[in-house]
């Protein structure tokens, strides 16, 4: 596909059946591009090796402008939770109660990612319910799923593995 | 160096409601009037303004509604909540530094007002939203709550550590006839179960949506002692937006718990005679009721990690270690996006709270944690 993802948020007008679709920036665009592909990749500096996230235009420590998109396993353990209970917008309010983690990547721990939770690596498409709430704890284990939400438009999201 | 050389000599607020009927600029402006009443300064004199970015009344619609003079010193701040002393901050060194000589700070803010993007899917969100919004976090109380489970984890805070928090707002509420929540006690029952908002945050863990405006007067230490009120000197201030710092989505630095008061508090008590163990009270930003222990923890009244015990005990009501928000706060006088606590700890230095502490001398006044922040310190 060479339309770009901002293109594809474009085209479906920023939601999918009421959810909101990721707007990239032109820092971020990357980031959803290989999430398409099904890759978790970290924007890497090309000088001193630094990662960060989120994207942005230069290296906070070395000041270079040269990045790399680093692959990432996309292991991590939950760094914490919420359940989100409404009032909350109508798309969302129907699978609500739901969780939202922040994870952070064993690759890295000092990357930490936004996403939401799914039961299994084989369930990308479970909805934003589907993992009983006594199931989460800090510091579980999760891996990267990949869910497409629009045409072009695919997102990570955490299939919580047994620990 | 800023210290004393500035006073606040007016304050001015509208009636705090659900739902006033009056536009947003008009009560912009009748709280403006108010204030310079209060000071005893004729509008005309006005000739520095200091507001949010968020504001929507805009100088010169303010301006020719009061009928200020020639404005020669205007500045806004941004991030919401965070940038509420700050306009007091840009007015002082306004004044100091001969830019203006009469400054106004306001706020005012209906619910229906200005953009609210976790109520508008149609609304593009700066860069952060991309990174958030696509997976349901959706709102400031989700935002703040995932930090606020992570240092429950992290330091054994519990529920009842931030309804300690939310108790002491509603009982200095109990004693404002001004305050939304003033004829409404809440008890640890009504607490524990009430609703989820985004747990670990139930609904007396957020702060009300209100109605209101609210501003104050600033003028040089010299001007202030012709002023009709008693003068509350602006004795140090502070902006604060630290190094790698994401907003209110601080997750991705190395240590998403020390927040921007960290920051705005090493520059407030270094340019300060004083040191958090001479404040007598203290307005602190709630928005949320995890922001009182981390704010307590970067303003220096404890240790990291130690905010949450230290509202055990009642340490943060009347007669306890540090009395805070003692017009009710956010949580339960009205949330203006802070401005209520500025005003607030002028009456305490002024001795006409309704919650007044004996003799308090020493106040000091927070804007939002968790976003880019300022701070001030008053003085009597």
């Amino acid at each position: 596909m060479t339309e770009s993802v901002t293109e594809a948020v474009n085209a479906a007008g920023g939601l999918a059946d009421g959810r909101l679709l990721p707007w990239p920036d032109v820092d971020g665009e990357p980031f959803w591009q290989f999430a398409r592909q099904g890759e978790l990749r970290v924007q890497t500096c090309a000088d001193c090796g630094r990662r960060r996230f989120p994207p942005r235009p230069a290296c906070p420590r070395c000041h270079s402008f040269d990045s790399t998109w680093q692959l990432t396993s996309g292991r991590g353990r939950i760094w914490s939770f919420v359940i989100a209970h409404p009032p909350l917008l109508p798309a969302y309010a129907k699978d609500a109660p739901y969780p939202v983690a922040v994870v952070e990547l064993d690759d890295d721990p000092s990357i930490r990612l936004v996403g939401t939770l799914t039961t299994s690596v084989r369930r990308p498409d479970a909805p934003l319910n589907a993992v009983p709430v006594n199931r989460l704890r800090i510091g579980a284990p999760v891996q990267a799923v990949f869910q497409t939400l629009a045409p072009g438009v695919t997102v990570p999201r955490w299939a919580l593995l047994n620990s | 160096m800023l210290k004393d050389r500035t006073a606040v000599v007016g304050i001015g607020q509208t009636r705090f409601a659900k739902h006033l009927d009056e536009p947003e600029k008009t009560l912009a402006c009748r709280a403006v009037l108010a204030a310079l009443d209060d000071a005893g300064i004729d509008p005309g004199e006005v000739d520095g303004l200091a507001s949010f970015t968020m504001e929507e009344t805009d100088e010169v619609e303010l301006a020719k509604s009061i009928g200020a003079g020639d404005i020669t010193f205007f500045s806004r701040t941004g991030f919401g909540g965070g940038g509420s002393c700050a306009t007091v901050a840009h007015l002082a060194m306004a004044v100091a530094g001969g830019q203006a000589n009469v400054g106004v700070a306001w706020r005012a803010r209906k619910r229906g007002s200005g953009v609210r993007p976790w109520t508008n899917t149609s609304v593009q969100l700066p860069t952060p939203a991309q990174w958030t919004r696509p997976f349901g976090l959706l709102r400031p109380a989700d935002e703040i709550g995932m930090l606020a489970r992570r240092y429950m984890h992290e330091y054994g805070a519990t529920r009842d550590h931030l309804f300690n928090v939310a108790l002491a707002c509603r009982n200095r509420a109990n004693q404002n006839p001004a305050a939304v929540m003033y004829e409404r006690p809440l008890t640890r029952e009504m607490y524990m179960d009430a609703r989820w908002i985004s747990e670990p945050l139930c609904l007396y863990d957020n702060c009300l949506e209100t109605d209101g405006a609210l501003a104050c007067v600033i003028v040089s230490a010299d001007r202030a002692r012709d002023c009709r009120r008693k003068p509350v000197y602006i004795h140090s201030a502070a902006q604060g937006l630290p190094a790698q710092h994401h907003g209110m989505v601080n997750y991705w630095n190395d240590d998403p718990l020390t927040g921007p008061a960290w920051a705005a508090a090493r520059h407030l008590w270094k340019n300060s005679d004083l040191g958090p163990g001479d404040v007598d009270v203290a307005q602190i930003y709630d928005a949320f009721t995890p922001l009182i222990p981390l704010s307590l923890e970067g303003y220096g009244f404890c240790g990291r990690g130690e905010g949450a015990a230290f509202t055990e005990g009642g340490a943060l009501e009347l007669g306890g270690r540090l009395p805070i928000n003692t017009g009710g706060g956010g949580l339960s006088e009205g949330y203006v996006h802070g401005f209520n606590l500025i005003t607030e700890g002028v009456k305490q230095l002024r001795g006409t709270s309704t919650s007044q502490v004996p003799d308090a001398a020493t106040c000091l006044v927070t804007a939002g944690e968790g976003v880019p922040t300022s701070a001030l310190l008053l003085r009597a």
